[in-house]
């Protein structure tokens, strides 16, 4: 069995964060990300969700951490709402792997259904 | 496409035409290998992309109530509230591989929730319970997301990396090697005639001689 600690962490700013404290996550603050990206995957952590604002400014850290399988480090929506970041990810992955428009597929699928 | 830098034997075009059947056997495995690849990967971006939007859409709700309960409590009593863990989840994270790329899997995805809040109604607001409880339901689906996007991402750098091997083999290696056998040939054959206009006038200069 791979050894990965059955753990959530949670980086973002404080309002966002708090009520994934009730769920059990674990919290950090979004100053100096790099690091603590780096502490999380050494402690093994499975599942790191990053507020979407802080997503996007630390782009070129997190994609540093993209090819392993774990941490799965994901964006959420914080408490300003979502900016469709997520989305846009998405959709960059199927440009990525297709080389067509993202769209041309959704929107196929809902023609077809 | 450019001539490979080799001596014009025909032991070397021996060896390029193995290297050329190697090359056209890869190249058909690749695609194969793009095609399961790609089949594999429309099925989890779909996933994907529904349980983001569902996740999206409720989290935003949530994240609301929860502005909403913050400016209604002292931010004192919301962090007593908030400080014990309403539930707790467990889920045994593993790795399966899809056409030989690692990728995440979960099994027994468990959210215990106690049921009771962790606080006292006293203090706190209703929004507060509305929102601390749909984030509790919600974990569930976070650790869904988080397997079917990550698996996403390593599809797609996967299959990028692969079409690049793809093209490299069908434009760069396969016709460097084909212009190169039929070169080596046709170079054979030239010093063959060379060599037997060679022979023929040597045996005209003979005849005339006597």
């Amino acid at each position: 069995m791979y050894q990965t600690n059955n753990k959530i962490a949670i980086i973002g700013d404080k309002d966002s964060v708090l009520a994934f404290k009730a769920a059990g996550c674990e919290v950090f603050q979004g100053e100096q990300i790099k690091q603590t990206l780096k502490k999380l995957s050494e402690e093994k952590y499975a599942i790191v969700l990053i507020t979407e604002e802080l997503y996007k400014a630390n782009d070129d850290v997190i994609k540093k951490h993209n090819s392993n399988t774990y941490p799965i480090i994901i964006p959420i929506p914080s408490s300003l709402g979502s900016s469709g970041y997520g989305m846009q990810q998405i959709k960059a992955n199927v440009e990525r792997a297709l080389g067509v428009p993202a769209d041309s597929i959704f929107n196929k699928e809902k023609i077809e259904l | 496409m450019a001539k490979l830098n080799v001596n014009s034997t025909r032991m070397e075009q021996r060896k390029l035409k193995a290297r050329r059947k190697m090359a056209v056997r890869g190249h058909k495995l690749l695609k194969d290998k793009s095609d399961e690849m790609i089949r594999q990967f429309m099925n989890y971006i779909f996933e994907n992309k529904k349980i983001r939007e569902e996740l999206e859409h409720e989290l935003e709700q949530a994240q609301r109530a929860f502005s909403m309960a913050r400016a209604a409590m002292p931010p004192k009593a919301i962090e007593e509230a908030l400080s014990t863990p309403v539930m707790s989840y467990s889920f045994v994270p593993s790795k399966t591989t899809i056409m030989g790329l690692d990728v995440p899997e979960f099994f027994d995805i468990e959210v215990k929730n106690t049921g009771a809040l962790p606080y006292s109604f006293l203090t706190t607001s209703s929004q507060l319970d509305y929102a601390v409880s749909t984030i509790s339901r919600l974990l569930i689906k976070i650790i869904q997301l988080a397997a079917t996007e990550k698996t996403c991402v390593l599809l797609a750098a996967e299959i990028e990396k692969n079409r690049r091997r793809i093209n490299a083999l069908e434009h760069v290696v396969i016709p460097d090697l084909h212009e190169t056998i039929k070169y080596i040939g046709m170079k054979l054959e030239e010093n063959e005639r060379g060599s037997r206009v060679r022979l023929m006038k040597v045996k005209e200069m003979v005849q005339k001689e006597p």
